[in-house]
């Protein structure tokens, strides 16, 4: 994160913005090498995915078709009665593409029937129980078929605290939890996801028309950058402004980073024995594997 | 086998993290395929026994000297030479990231690493003791010394190691992908990887043997690459990116003398030069903290009097 607002620390500083570095191939082969690995590592051998018709999961399911096989991962579309009928069309164009098996389970009346009880729920109270939901039945179809549930989630999602908490953010191994949008775009390119997934704008398809650049208040190439600088770089805050990103987008991002580093950890445990899980109680995950 | 001349092979491997068993056969079955390609001495990667991120595991794996499983490896070297990376165990119980070189069926070197990076998404100095000394000893191939990983990132081993009569630093590493870039092939990593091992083995006119590990372990991917690098700073052989391979290249020691007549600098490497102006960097840590000794300041009896930091040792131009 940002530190440090000394502005005679830039004196001849940089005034370009850093370029985020992309290497499609080399993602290519690092990332289908990584689900090969963790999958193979847990005993099992495939994959379910909830396939959205968004890039993301496109790029996920993609990667574990060309790691696993096609007829190692399950493609789960999880539609809501308002969902947009595009979104269904490019999870099938996917599964056409790539050979991957598809269901589809319509939650609507899972949802419908639960805010019966709670009709004043708002939109974002909706959205995460949709989130939710769909978590639930990727992890029932997981021990159903004995397969580790792959995740969607990207980098710029995850530091800005964009996603849902044990809903979307959860899985078993996630190809795409350190590369930003832009990186997923530009792999998304590299491995053939069709054109019109990748140009369409970003959604949570949650309502028509709903955009996530238009509810984040800014655009994903823009807030890749910065954080690009921010997090990866380390870039001061005087060095951030002097690459021209505006003081208030700083601000705004560097509270969204902040204010949800809770998404990204383990629930807080209280301390009472010798030994606390995952504070002096620390093992890998991957423990004799 | 030719005197200096040999057959080097570097294992490189994706062994299991904290599964001693299962490595120590993944030992076995790779020296029997280096055996069948000619190589005389064999070189495996960094805590390979082992595994790397062991964190709580550390004393729960670590092997004395005297273990069972050390016994099969020294079994392993019979009639060549083998270095086995695993946590070492003291008999003050202390653990040690150590590189052991075995030669005949026995034990003839130990490294322990000396610089444990513990920054980023390294965490070696919570888990493990710090080595203390950098070593060349003589193996039947010519006089080596061992590296571990970060150790070689700090030019005064591999200088020391020259100075000590080192031909040949071997260097067990486990190193990861970390950064990508547009401009290459592969991460930045092993870019700076592949700068330090064409740099030093040039500078230092000597051959390093590389020997990096691959696979992942809690996502953290091993970008492999191994190498073989003559004093001239050119690959003699390399091995595959991020995938398992058998690296096998021929060294032949005499290839230093060249490169060390063409280019004299260690015969005018000036020790005494150098431990003089050290010891004036040093002096002048304590110098501006008067009455208070300085963090990270040897022990007293370690100090040097005050009286001696004047005096400066003799220079010779022609040390022997």
């Amino acid at each position: 994160m940002t530190a440090g607002t000394d502005n005679s620390e830039v004196r001849g500083a940089r005034r370009q913005r850093p370029s985020l570095p992309t290497n499609p191939p080399l993602l290519r082969r690092v990332l289908t090498k990584f689900i090969r690995n963790e999958v193979c590592k847990v005993g099992v051998d495939r994959v379910v995915v909830g396939l959205s018709g968004g890039v993301d999961s496109a790029v996920s399911a993609m990667l574990a078709a060309e790691a696993l096989g096609p007829a190692s991962v399950l493609a789960i579309k999880m539609p809501y009665r308002t969902s947009s009928q595009e979104s269904l069309l490019h999870a099938d164009l996917i599964c056409a593409r790539t050979g991957i098996v598809s269901l589809c389970v319509d939650i609507s009346p899972q949802i419908d029937a639960y805010f019966e009880r709670f009709p004043d729920a708002d939109a974002l109270r909706r959205g995460n129980k949709m989130a939710r939901e769909r978590m639930t039945i990727l992890y029932d179809h997981s021990a159903r078929w004995k397969a580790l549930v792959l995740g969607t989630s990207n980098k710029t999602e995850l530091l800005l605290g964009y996603g849902t908490l044990y809903g979307d953010m959860a899985s078993a191994l996630n190809p795409l939890g350190d590369l930003y949008k832009t990186q997923v775009w530009a792999l998304a390119e590299e491995i053939g996801v069709p054109e019109d997934i990748i140009r369409k704008q970003p959604s949570a398809d949650l309502w028509a028309g709903q955009t996530d650049e238009a509810e984040l208040g800014f655009g994903y190439r823009e807030v890749d950058q910065l954080l690009y600088a921010m997090v990866d770089l380390r870039y001061s805050r005087a060095e951030l402004y002097a690459a021209d990103f505006a003081e208030s987008f700083v601000a705004r991002v560097g509270t969204l980073v902040r204010n949800s580093q809770f998404k990204r950890r383990l629930p807080v445990i209280a301390k009472v024995s010798l030994r606390t899980i995952d504070r002096d109680f620390r093992y890998a995950r991957d423990w004799g594997r | 086998m030719a005197t200096g001349q040999f057959t080097v092979a570097i294992a490189q491997i994706s062994p299991r993290l904290g599964d001693l068993e299962a490595n120590v056969d993944l030992y076995e079955e790779r020296m029997r395929a280096a055996r069948g390609l000619g190589a005389d001495l064999v070189v495996f990667p960094e805590l390979s026994v082992t595994g790397y991120f062991l964190k709580d595991m550390v004393s729960t794996v670590a092997l004395r000297l005297d273990a069972p499983e050390v016994q099969r490896l020294a079994a392993l070297s019979r009639n060549g030479g083998l270095v086995a990376g695993l946590v070492e165990e003291t008999s003050d119980y202390r653990f040690y990231n150590s590189a052991v070189y075995f030669e005949d069926g026995r034990i003839v070197h130990v490294h322990r690493k000396a610089y444990l990076p513990t920054y980023g998404l390294f965490d070696e100095g919570r888990y493990l003791a710090r080595g203390d000394r950098i070593r060349s000893f003589e193996s039947k191939f010519g006089r080596c010394a061992i590296l571990i990983c970060e150790d070689l990132w700090h030019p005064s081993t591999a200088c020391i190691a020259a100075l000590d009569g080192a031909l040949m630093v071997l260097c067990p590493s486990a190193s990861p992908m970390r950064g990508i870039s547009d401009e290459r092939e592969q991460d930045d990593n092993a870019r700076y990887w592949e700068l330090i091992n064409a740099m030093y083995a040039q500078t230092f006119a000597l051959f390093i043997v590389y020997a990096n590990r691959v696979g992942f372990e809690d996502g953290v991917g091993f970008w492999g690459g191994s190498e073989i690098v003559d004093p001239t700073g050119v690959r003699v052989s390399k091995g595959l990116y991020y995938e398992e391979d058998l690296v096998v290249g021929e060294v032949n020691l005499k290839h230093a003398r060249r490169q060390r007549v063409i280019s004299p600098l260690l015969r005018d490497e000036n020790i005494d030069l150098t431990i003089n102006e050290l010891m004036r960097i040093r002096g002048r840590g304590e110098r501006s903290l008067p009455g208070l000794v300085p963090a990270g300041a040897p022990p007293r009896e370690l100090r040097r009097p005050r009286a001696a930091s004047r005096k400066r040792l003799p220079v010779k131009s022609d040390r022997a």
